[in-house]
């Protein structure tokens, strides 16, 4: 037996165990960098590249959101847009109701995407594999629907949202936008972290990887499934919340568009689903990607590069950069 | 008299009108040892399903430990002390050996302290025979390995009762009686344990009793020997 057993190359050496508290708080003091980097160097830089940032950004958030059920739990959600619009759409019914600061609204989003994802989980999550997709998608073009024939929100015409004034502390709006984004980013990252590494991402890790058997280990599956998608829902639309304010238009078709649902998914699997950095990896990688082609070639070759990205990963690279980094530290010791 | 832990009561299962189990009585006492075995196909599979909860008999009712389970669902059954393996190895395949046994330690049996854990992982590992493969990847098991994570991880979840579904299967008899002797030593612990097996002699080496169920109905239940000379289970398992 034991000879048998030698003859096993090991597939996978214990990763330092040291990183294990220390990346939250490096997730953290990163953000708070960033943010202090922005406001202190931030009149240097064009109004361009603070567009650009915001876009790469959100996708930052909206795919660690995403990972948290798809990557970890192993439940494809195409619905992104569904929950990111809910985000939108908050900050314009309040905003309309009567305006208020910018953090309430994100945290009514915030609240409101988390119950519908929880709802949404109750009535979908005993769907398996493709089933929940499909689901998934149907609630976003459900709630597309709705909006559209919302009048008090511009319906499909869309409505136009007025940028508030801006604490003197700021140069812009765009910049305090900007920042208010990283700190976003930094708690979603936080969050996805301290999800993996807790008793849920283990327990998410064996529903993704035999949901039976994980049930007979005692794994409450409906739960910690009901927990990701409240969690992953309110993250999304909490990214949605700033974004009226961001564009100053809003209308169905952008705020539910092709472009997020694709691109959050898209971008855990170019970085990679296993590890909650991968999500902030493939987002940095395809956002610039994206924002690099449509300045130097065209707009429409934004979800063109995208696709093209993604199945060159997906055949060469199934575990995105995640996979590849792992490989290569492996292949060293 | 020996307390009852874990009784099945006139339990039936239809598939789209195809029964696959038809009114099984059965019943497991503390501390016991028993075997049960059938022809492929005869719905041991499907029972053992019906008792942990990952299917819903359609009519009858189970017991464990004095409470009725037949509508607890299956993780609430692992976490009271019902645990099984699957006769065809199902390993969490995308972590490492040791978090698989990890999984039951959190959630069956409620540990939270990360070192406590990791060190019950180790020495469940070591019981089993894969203590050097902890930090492998499932994916780089063979079968008689995988067969002991099953194993490993249904003993995690610290049981009052192991239904051990054709852990044996295609190990050699040197293993098998490695396995044997794994498991009356968690017998000895008391853990009552339910066999399903093919390997007959491993069956009548190990069970108090011997359970046999054909074409979904129980045909026999008492002492091996006296099972083994009925002339339906001979018929069963020789043909006519």
């Amino acid at each position: 037996m034991s000879n048998q057993a030698a003859s096993v190359p090991p597939l996978r050496k214990p990763l330092p165990v040291s990183g294990r508290s220390r990346s939250g708080m490096a997730i953290i003091l990163i953000g708070v960098a960033l943010i202090v980097a922005t406001m202190l160097f931030g009149s240097h830089i064009g109004e361009y590249y603070y567009l650009a940032t915001y876009t790469i950004l959100q996708f930052i958030i909206l795919g660690t959101a995403w990972n948290i059920l798809g990557g970890y739990g192993g439940y494809v959600n195409f619905g992104t847009a569904g929950f990111f619009a809910i985000g939108c759409y908050t900050t314009i019914v309040l905003n309309k109701i009567f305006p208020m600061p910018l953090f309430f609204e994100m945290f009514v989003a915030a609240v409101t995407a988390g119950l519908i994802g929880l709802g949404t989980g109750y009535l979908t999550l005993r769907l398996r594999g493709v089933f929940f997709s499909i689901a998934t998608l149907a609630l976003a073009i459900v709630l597309q629907t709705l909006i559209v024939n919302w009048s008090f929100v511009g319906g499909a015409r869309g409505v136009y949202v007025i940028r508030p004034a801006v604490s003197g502390i700021f140069i812009s709006y765009v910049q305090f936008l900007v920042v208010l984004m990283v700190g976003l980013a930094t708690f979603a990252i936080f969050v996805a972290w301290a999800v993996e590494k807790s008793w849920i991402g283990i327990g998410l890790a064996a529903i993704r990887d035999d949901e039976a058997a994980a049930e007979t280990s005692g794994v409450p599956s409906l739960r910690l499934k009901l927990i990701a998608t409240t969690v992953s829902g309110a993250l999304m639309g909490m990214a949605g919340a700033p974004f009226p304010y961001y564009v100053t238009y809003v209308d169905p078709a952008t705020a539910f568009g092709l472009a997020i649902a694709v691109n959050s998914i898209a971008m855990p699997l170019v970085g990679g689903t296993a590890a909650w950095w991968g999500p902030v990896v493939g987002a940095i990688l395809l956002g610039s990607a994206q924002q690099i082609l449509t300045v130097t070639i065209s707009s429409a070759a934004n979800l063109f590069i995208v696709g093209i990205l993604l199945v060159g990963f997906l055949t060469l690279a199934p575990r995105g950069v995640v996979g590849i980094v792992r490989g290569w530290k492996r292949g060293r010791r | 008299m020996i307390p009852t832990i874990l009784e099945a009561t006139r339990i039936t299962k239809r598939f789209d009108g195809f029964a696959a189990l038809t009114t099984i009585d059965f019943r497991l006492l503390k501390g016991e040892r028993v075997g049960l075995i059938g022809p492929n196909g005869s719905g041991k599979s499907t029972f053992v399903n019906c008792l942990t909860g990952i299917l819903a008999p359609d009519e009858g009712s189970i017991t464990f430990d004095a409470h009725d389970i037949t509508k607890t669902p299956a993780w609430l059954r692992a976490r009271r002390g019902l645990a099984r393996t699957y006769q065809i190895p199902r390993p969490f395949r995308g972590i490492t050996v040791r978090e698989n046994i990890e999984v039951p330690l959190r959630f069956a049996v409620g540990h939270t302290s990360a070192r406590a854990i990791t060190e019950s992982a180790q020495v469940i590992l070591e019981q089993v025979g894969l203590g050097d493969k902890a930090e492998f990847s499932p994916r780089g098991l063979t079968q008689v390995e995988l067969r002991k994570l099953e194993l490993g991880r249904a003993l995690a979840a610290q049981p009052k009762v192991l239904i051990a579904d054709e852990v044996m299967a295609g190990l050699s008899e040197s293993e098998v009686d490695e396995i044997l002797e794994l498991l009356n030593r968690l017998n000895a612990e008391g853990i009552s344990i339910l066999l399903i097996e093919h390997i007959m002699r491993a069956v009548m080496l190990f069970s108090q009793r011997i359970v046999v169920i054909v074409a979904g109905c129980k045909i026999a239940d008492g002492l091996p020997d006296d099972v083994m000379k009925q002339e339906e289970v001979e018929r069963a398992y020789l043909g006519e």
